[in-house]
């Protein structure tokens, strides 16, 4: 039920985005969420995408570092308040989260949200008994 | 006859010592021999070279005051700046005509050094390259991929010329071209591969991008040199290519390749003293220091004909130490180079060596020795250091705080290494300059 993030290193200087991302484009790879963490000397680039191990491929043939992590992509209601059910869930059963991340998928009315947690299987354990409806994949 | 196959020693289990006449002499019949030879060459550089015979005439010395070993210390020293200074030939004590070959220095920090060639040279280099080879276990029957650069780079030729003597069979594929490297490596059947330590490693990820597996290939050991590279390094080498990875040392200026290597126990360097005769000395005083004692690293070329040195100062810090090695050799050895005295590094008053920040890199298990160090004086005017280091993926994380932690791993080994602050900047991989020659691994940008 987890999906696979995949993360590049990127150097903090004009221009690599944009290599990545044509790089990324050629190859076919579409991507479903986007998000950076930066430092004041790097970046950690976190893209969802509907190829990963294509994708990892790719970047690593074009000369990144890069790898897959798994995280959780949980369907939230898109409306006030959406957010803070599952956080609130989450929050009660300890599952810690490291950062997350909206995607830009719909499902049905439901709003994608991916969430790396510090332990996988005891977050995908509360998601399953509290029956929050999870993506597997972005395969299209 | 020295050289001769008749009269080398095999040891049981051991690589075969070359010429054991000159490599494992008693120490008085060799101390005897240098002596002389010290004797005939002061003289004959007097007598040949103006530019020699000034220097000793401005000292005070003259040719008939040096009559032991001992005396050598009467003798002024010559400097890669004085040898500089007299591009091209003005340190050739045989007539031009007696050249058969010329080599330089590359020349990248200024007017390059000449070393130029007699057919007697010539020999003593194949003879002294045959010793290096050997000491590596190199034999008739191996297959040597000698991938040091072929032209005025004396490291192409050197092995070639003692390859050739030594009767291997040398295929001449000079540097560069990694792909036809490993081609020829594992269709000819390669046993012993001949580059720098820095190309070594660019061959063992060029190969695993192949999926080469450096396992089923014959290689069997590595003569690498023209650089510095460290203990780590080594170990890294020999488990990547799967070889004994072999320290060989040399230079232009004294004759290229065969001024010293490492036998099987890779306990320090067994220097050619029949040809070459080290000192180490004070950089500052300039004094003789006995054997033990780190310092500079001198040489003088007992028998060279074409350009012979006297005293040149290599800049290199080293110490000299004769043990009784297993190999049977009894030749004096220098320590592997412990670093310079130009690429000393003076940051806020310590004295740091490159080399020491790559062990720390080494030390820290994930970081593969991809680096650059930066020096600049920053808007305080003290001296500010920045190391990069290429993040590889069996470190890299999806979270920043684990790269963070890396990066105060590394500030914090250093610190308590060098006793220095330096600001550790992680960059992407193959930012960094990869030479197929010498790493480029410190930027000075001080202006001082």
């Amino acid at each position: 039920m987890s999906v696979k993030q995949i993360s590049v290193f990127l150097e903090n200087k004009s221009g690599r985005l944009a290599e990545v991302t044509k790089a990324l484009g050629k190859g076919g790879i579409n991507l479903r969420a986007i998000t950076i963490a930066d430092t004041a000397d790097f970046g950690i680039l976190r893209l969802i995408v509907n190829d990963p191990d294509g994708a990892l491929k790719i970047l690593e043939k074009e000369g990144f570092t890069a790898k897959e992590t798994d995280v959780l992509a949980v369907e939230v209601e898109d409306k006030p308040g959406g957010l803070a059910k599952v956080m609130e869930i989450f929050e009660k059963n300890r599952v810690n989260i490291e950062y997350l991340y909206a995607t830009l998928e719909k499902n049905r009315d439901n709003a994608v949200v991916i969430f790396k947690v510090e332990d996988i299987a005891h977050g995908q354990k509360i998601i399953e008994e509290n029956n929050l409806p999870v993506v597997s994949g972005f395969n299209f | 006859m020295p050289g001769n196959f008749k009269n080398c020693i095999f040891l049981r289990g051991k690589a075969m010592i070359w010429n054991p006449e000159a490599e494992a002499n008693c120490l008085y019949e060799l101390r005897k021999r240098q002596a002389e030879s010290l004797v005939r060459q002061v003289r004959n550089v007097y007598a040949h070279v103006p530019f020699y015979k000034k220097k000793m005439d401005n000292a005070g010395v003259k040719p008939e005051d040096i009559q032991s070993l001992e005396d050598i210390a009467k003798l002024p020293f010559t400097t890669k700046h004085e040898l500089r200074d007299t591009y091209p030939y003005g340190l050739l004590a045989v007539p031009e005509s007696h050249i058969v070959e010329v080599h330089t220095s590359s020349g990248t920090t200024g007017t390059p050094v000449v070393d130029a060639y007699t057919r007697g040279d010539i020999e003593i280099w194949a003879e002294v390259m045959a010793r290096t080879l050997a000491m590596a276990g190199a034999g008739s029957g191996d297959v040597i991929q000698n991938a040091y650069g072929y032209g005025l780079f004396t490291g192409g030729l050197g092995v070639h010329y003692g390859a050739r003597k030594l009767g291997a069979n040398v295929i001449p594929i000079s540097a560069g071209n990694t792909k036809r490297q490993l081609m020829v490596m594992k269709d000819f059947g390669t046993t012993i591969l001949t580059c720098t330590p820095s190309y070594s490693l660019f061959l063992a990820e060029a190969a695993d991008e192949e999926g080469i597996d450096f396992r089923k290939l014959k290689l069997k050991a590595g003569c690498l040199g023209a650089e510095p590279w460290s203990e780590n390094m080594r170990r890294e080498i020999e488990d990547e290519l799967n070889i004994h990875a072999y320290d060989i040392y040399g230079l232009t200026e004294i004759i290229g390749p065969g001024v010293s290597s490492e036998c099987e126990e890779k306990n320090g360097l067994h220097i050619n003293e029949d040809h070459f005769y080290p000192e180490i000395i004070d950089p500052q005083s300039g004094e003789v220091l006995p054997e033990g004692e780190k310092g500079e690293l001198v040489f003088t070329t007992l028998t060279k004909e074409g350009t012979p040195v006297i005293r040149f100062r290599t800049r290199d810090i080293t110490y000299l130490f004769r043990d009784k090695c297993s190999c049977g050799r009894t030749v004096i050895k220098m320590h592997r180079l412990l670093g310079r005295t130009d690429d000393m590094l003076i940051i806020r008053g310590v004295n740091v060596f490159p080399s020491q920040i790559e062990q720390v890199l080494m030390r820290i298990e994930e970081t593969e020795p991809h680096y650059q160090i930066i020096v600049d004086r920053g808007k305080t005017h003290l001296d500010e250091i920045e190391v990069l280091v290429e993040v590889e993926e069996s470190f890299f994380s999806d979270e920043t705080r684990a790269l963070e932690r890396i990066r105060e791993k590394i500030s914090e080994e250093i610190k308590s290494e060098l006793g220095i602050s330096a600001h550790i900047k992680l960059v992407e991989p193959h930012t960094i300059e990869r030479s197929m020659g010498k790493a480029k691994r410190v930027i000075d940008k001080r202006q001082i």
